[in-house]
């Protein structure tokens, strides 16, 4: 295969194998919390934050003098970064200081960040394709500080769930409960956003900031149609992720499909396929399952 | 001094209102009682007399505006972890991915240190709580499969998993078919052997029969021992209320809408005697 062969010549080829790795991991791990928290549509908004932040960036970036490329991405990088984490903190305080309907409060903050990142890109001149990388996704050219960036990102992540799983879990199920236990509910709200707007930053270049609702809920909403426990639902997640990064995007290769709207719509595909497949799957594992228990 | 424990609740004075100024709608008004340990207290009266409200300040998660609330001799934020609260089943979403176990050891969260699991000990502890409820054969399920009345001994055994001394209950009868409330109510009976139960309830007919004391609140408290409830309390207690909605004389018991002004018209009868 054409893929495999170039691999070994152009190591930004494994760079995306990687990238599509570390985000299968993180969007895995975060998803099912996102799905079953209902904050789908909060972790868009806080996706278009991060565009605005992006803007920011790269306008900082470009307009210190001798800027190189690699600055400019690295200021887009931190940019998102930051802006998707305030978006969180944003988000947190104003739905609790100032009572605001949540729907209402997403939807504006959706389109903010999206402006500010389109009016300070227009400022800022040659910027522009790179921007839209951003938005639509670029897996081709993934530069190894990317890389580090989003290991680093995982390994935060990682050591979050670790600590905080039974937390996050028991705020998902009964916040009520979660408060009387002694569980500062707010402060695991942030905490979840936060790791939101951390898995957002690190699908970016994986599928883009539009299409990160993708990943980020389709393959745990999938995995959530056939397990009814966490911690199975983010190991589905995390392989179905693995498998929708690294699958259509070898599968197209060398075609003139774009890799990042392959592996959404394969994502969209399998998500389709599984709610209608989703008695006969049960049924089916049903009956393995009696064969092993007599067994 | 006395060695006997500290009442389970002790209401003094309790003012409380919502809305911007405290005092300008009150829904609780000078409330006053205590309740004793091992008391099996029923709260009953009509919608917005205040029933969820007194429980919330039980639990610390309302201040009362005026008096003092104190809960097993503690403030209710500091007695937390020995009080067991059972809110209404169909709060819980049902869609959560989670087993019954894992709702019963939320339970044990305020106990368990920090980690993404919990241990052993907590565990033995949950399926022990869900052995008292008579559900540990439930405790791989998921929440979506169980009935109304198997969802309410769950989160039962969640609150007892933390071994308190007092359990209250928002409305544990509401949504459950006769038969299994009867085995909730021999459940809970058996449990007051070994705690304080005070529960929420609308359903009267409950009351008389197996509660030890019963608080009528509408707005105001009066507290009466079991078998003290008659028509004449009732009716004091919903006098206004139940002249308004009960708008038709043929209306079935059935009938949600028309449940508030029926069935206390029809329990305060048959506690007097005088019903079918």
């Amino acid at each position: 295969m054409s893929f495999f062969h170039d691999m070994e010549v152009n190591p930004f080829l494994l760079n995306g194998l990687l990238a599509g790795l570390l985000a299968s991991f993180c969007c895995g791990m975060i998803g099912p919390y996102v799905i079953t928290r209902r904050i789908v549509f909060l972790s868009g908004s806080i996706a278009h934050m991060a565009f605005g932040g992006i803007g920011a960036g790269i306008y900082l970036a470009a307009s210190r003098e001798g800027a190189t490329r690699e600055m400019v991405r690295q200021g887009a990088l931190w940019g998102a970064l930051i802006a998707a984490v305030l978006g969180a903190l944003l988000i947190c305080l104003i739905a609790q200081r100032a009572r605001e309907r949540l729907d209402t409060l997403i939807g504006a903050l959706w389109a903010i960040g999206m402006s500010i990142g389109i009016l300070l890109l227009k400022y800022t001149d040659g910027y522009y394709a790179d921007a839209m990388s951003y938005l639509f996704g670029s897996i081709v050219y993934v530069p190894d500080q990317q890389i580090n960036f989003m290991i680093v990102i995982a390994l935060v992540i990682l050591l979050t769930v670790l600590l905080m799983h039974k937390r996050i879990l028991a705020v998902c199920i009964d916040e009520q409960q979660a408060q009387l236990q002694g569980i500062r509910v707010g402060v695991v709200n942030l905490i979840l956003l936060i790791l939101v707007a951390m898995v957002v930053v690190s699908l970016m270049q994986v599928v883009g900031l539009i299409l990160v609702l993708a990943l980020l809920t389709l393959p745990a909403a999938t995995a959530g149609h056939h397990v009814t426990r966490m911690v199975p639902m983010m190991v589905i997640a995390c392989l179905l992720c693995i498998l929708l990064t690294t699958g259509p995007r070898i599968a197209v290769y060398g075609t003139r499909i774009g890799p990042e709207g392959a592996t959404v719509l394969a994502a969209g595909a399998v998500y389709l396929l599984s709610l209608g497949l989703k008695n006969p799957i049960a049924r089916l594992l049903g009956r393995v399952r009696g064969r092993w228990g007599r067994a | 001094m006395n060695s006997s424990p500290p009442p389970a609740i002790a209401l003094d004075d309790v003012w409380f209102g919502y809305g911007p100024s405290p005092m300008s709608v009150p829904v609780l008004e000078a409330v006053t009682f205590s309740v004793e340990d091992r008391d099996f207290l029923g709260i009953i009266g009509p919608n917005g007399g205040g029933k969820t409200t007194l429980l919330k300040l039980c639990l610390g998660l309302l201040r009362p505006q005026r008096g003092r609330v104190s809960v097993l001799g503690l403030s209710p934020t500091r007695a937390r972890r020995r009080v067991g609260y059972v809110p209404q089943h169909a709060q819980i979403d049902t869609s959560v991915p989670a087993s019954v176990l894992d709702i019963v050891l939320m339970g044990r969260l305020g106990l368990s240190a920090w980690g993404a699991w919990y241990g052993s000990a907590h565990r033995a502890a949950a399926l022990d709580a869900l052995e008292r409820v008579r559900a540990a054969e439930l405790a791989s399920r998921p929440l979506a499969s169980l009935s109304g009345g198997q969802r309410q001994r769950v989160l039962i055994a969640r609150a007892l998993a933390a071994d308190p001394k007092l359990l209250l209950l928002d409305e544990p009868t509401a949504g459950i078919d006769a038969h299994m409330e009867e085995s909730l109510v021999d459940l809970l009976h058996e449990l007051n052997r070994e705690l304080t139960i005070v529960m929420v309830s609308h359903d009267v007919a409950f009351v008389s029969t197996h509660l030890k004391r019963v608080a009528c609140l509408n707005r105001r408290a009066v507290v009466h021992r079991a078998e003290e409830i008659g028509a004449d309390v009732i009716s004091t207690m919903y006098h206004q209320p139940m002249r308004g909605i009960r708008h038709d004389s043929d209306c079935p018991l059935t009938d949600p809408g028309c449940h508030e002004g029926c069935r206390p018209a029809e329990i305060g009868e048959s506690a007097t005697g005088k019903g079918p």
